[in-house]
């Protein structure tokens, strides 16, 4: 009888080019394709020169408005930011109390930074958010052990931005799994009421829901009872976010074969059981793309609350310039700086994104 | 098949209908299952047989008759379908093992949420039935790093882990290449000794000869039907039967 001998394994040719023969393959492996590599490297190259000839070395850094408007369209006025970059990011917070916001976002940042950790996930973290809430406010609202009050209408710039977010997304987060686990549910009462909540929402712009938290809800209260601009709006951007965010989840529910939950039935575990231990945490790692999508989305609609007179981040640029004919011509620059704010927050929550997304996938194959 | 103690299962004029389309899919179900009998299920495939299996869980629901496991009567009552599910362990024909738990924790969910027994305990029994079907090494890898057989064998010691009095497999080895068939198919066999009830629908006929007391021919949601298997592969009493045989032994 022969004896099978089996051929041994050898690495995939071609594979170890040096980045010569890399760009000769992939940049310039015909005359129509080295004329466009060279084209485009070009372009990319007066981009990037006149760009900083604006930015960087035409631009006047100093608060001087004469020097800034002489660089009018040759360079930027980066001087704006130092006259107006306080009241672009604190908004209308008494100015004495700055200190206030900053330290009570931190906290709040740092809160979240390590909610993102999944070896903090435990049963502290709860009672950490608890405290950080408590402490938030304090410092935020003032009026209690020696802090000048401050009304939450006097809120603003970035600090708003971020408490409208992380207060939102922490608040809209279960509400979509609800939301989401109603649809399919058996019971026709609770489908029913779900899909309603999920089909007004969707068929409204954020501004409108805004709108009526803010003008209309207060029509329908009882005399005397008055609910804080805050919590109105809050609770109207969790409602619009869950709306869109609970479609995502129940996309993952639906993506989960009914083995799963067959053989949680099998095993006698309950309702909740199932979902909380076998369902979601499943379904959730498959929709974590555009569950993030959805969350980076509020972050930016919090914008929208200039509707309702809260002056956050962008809302308090437009404060910041729209009164002051001097540095007004200097807009551009200011919104670039808020640009830069934005991206890094977004590009953040889209790194992290990829990260989790990577680790629960690591758990099921490797 | 014959037995004077108390059936440990009983069908009594079941039938059931899928609620999405209507469809007649047990019709007249009589049947009874004596205490520590291995039962095989055949039939050709729509037959019902899988559906009959999955009654006796209540992961199917059922119309008309009676349905009666281990002294508790299925019904609406959910009281009685934890009963019953604490009782009765089943493995699927696609494993249905949790992905992102590990082997181990696959087998301590069930002990440790539903039957409250200390994680230490739960750990030491689950090793336990992970050695007798010969994967202890595995405690610790994720189901999907595990070949088809390998998963099926942990899908059984799963079921295990809740000491059932009943085991119903689903088409257990139908979804394995060749090769991985008899290690699930010697686990079961080991299993037979143990004196559990044992429901199996299977279209391995060498298992049915080897351990099964009786075999169960279905078609078209009716027991057509049922006998030693002996006497059913050699001589089948109807056409119906006769026509399945050659069909599935004519290769």
């Amino acid at each position: 009888m022969h004896v099978f001998k089996s051929i041994e394994a050898r690495p995939m040719p071609g594979q170890s080019a040096s980045p010569l023969a890399w760009l000769r393959v992939n940049l310039f492996s015909s005359t129509s394709n080295s004329v466009m590599t060279l084209l485009l490297l070009a372009l990319g190259i007066w981009t990037l020169v006149s760009s900083m000839d604006w930015a960087l070395v035409h631009a006047v850094f100093g608060a001087n408005l004469q020097a800034c408007n002489e660089a009018r369209g040759v360079g930027a006025c980066w001087g704006v930011i130092t006259e107006k970059g306080r009241l672009i990011v604190m908004g209308r917070y008494p100015e004495a109390e700055h200190w206030r916001p900053i330290i009570a976002t931190a906290i709040m940042l740092g809160v979240v930074v390590i909610s993102c950790m999944p070896r903090f996930w435990n049963k502290a973290l709860p009672l950490v958010w608890a405290l950080m809430l408590v402490v938030y406010f304090i410092l935020m609202k003032g009026g209690w052990m020696g802090l000048t009050a401050v009304d939450t209408d006097q809120w603003g710039g970035f600090p708003l931005t971020v408490m409208l977010t992380v207060i939102s997304m922490t608040l809209a987060f279960p509400l979509a799994i609800f939301v989401a686990l109603g649809r399919r549910s058996n019971m026709p009462a609770i489908k029913a009421l779900c899909t309603l909540y999920v089909e007004l929402i969707r068929g409204v712009p954020l501004i409108t829901v805004l709108f009526m938290a803010s003008f209309m809800l207060p029509l329908f209260m009882p005399e005397g009872v008055k609910i804080d601009v805050l919590v109105r709006v809050v609770v109207g951007i969790t409602l619009f976010s869950a709306a869109y965010m609970a479609e995502v989840i129940r996309g993952g529910l639906q993506a989960l074969p009914k083995g799963q939950t067959e053989a949680a039935a099998t095993l006698g575990l309950t309702y909740w059981q199932t979902q909380r231990m076998i369902v979601l945490p499943q379904a959730l790692a498959t929709v974590v793309p555009s569950i993030m999508n959805t969350f980076i989305g509020l972050f930016k609609d919090t914008s929208l609350v200039t509707i309702v007179s809260l002056y956050e981040l962008t809302g308090a640029l437009g404060l910041a310039l729209n009164s002051d004919a001097d540095w007004r011509p200097f807009k551009i620059e200011a919104y670039l700086f808020i640009t830069f704010i934005y991206f890094a927050f977004c590009f953040a929550m889209s790194r992290y994104s990829l990260w989790i997304e990577e680790r629960t996938a690591v758990s099921k194959v490797r | 098949m014959t037995s004077n103690a108390t059936p440990i299962i009983e069908f009594k004029g079941v039938n059931k209908w899928y609620a999405s389309n209507g469809y007649h899919v047990l019709r007249d179900v009589n049947l009874q299952f004596a205490k520590g009998e291995k039962v095989v299920i055949c039939g050709p495939s729509g037959s019902g047989k899988s559906t009959l299996i999955r009654c006796i869980n209540a992961l199917e629901e059922y119309q008309e008759g009676t349905l009666t496991v281990d002294g508790t009567v299925l019904g609406d009552d959910l009281k009685g379908i934890d009963q019953v599910r604490r009782e009765v362990g089943m493995v699927f024909q696609q494993f249905n093992l949790f992905p992102h738990l590990t082997v181990m924790e696959n087998l301590i969910l069930s002990p440790t949420w539903v039957a409250k027994m200390p994680r230490k305990e739960a750990i030491d029994k689950a090793m336990v039935q992970l050695e007798r079907v010969q994967i202890a090494e595995h405690a610790n890898k994720y189901p999907l790093q595990l070949s088809g057989g390998q998963q099926q064998r942990v899908a059984i010691a799963r079921a295990l882990c809740l000491t059932p009095k009943i085991m119903l497999f689903d088409e257990p080895t139908s979804a394995l290449d060749p090769e991985m068939i008899k290690e699930v198919l010697d686990v079961m066999v080991e299993l037979t000794s143990q004196g559990m009830t044992m429901l199996c629908v299977t279209h391995e006929m060498g298992f049915a000869k080897a351990v099964a007391d009786r075999v169960i021919f279905m078609d078209q949601g009716q027991v057509v039907e049922q006998a030693p298997p002996q006497q059913f592969f050699d001589s089948p009493q109807t056409d119906r039967a006769q026509d399945f045989l050659s069909k599935i032994l004519g290769h």
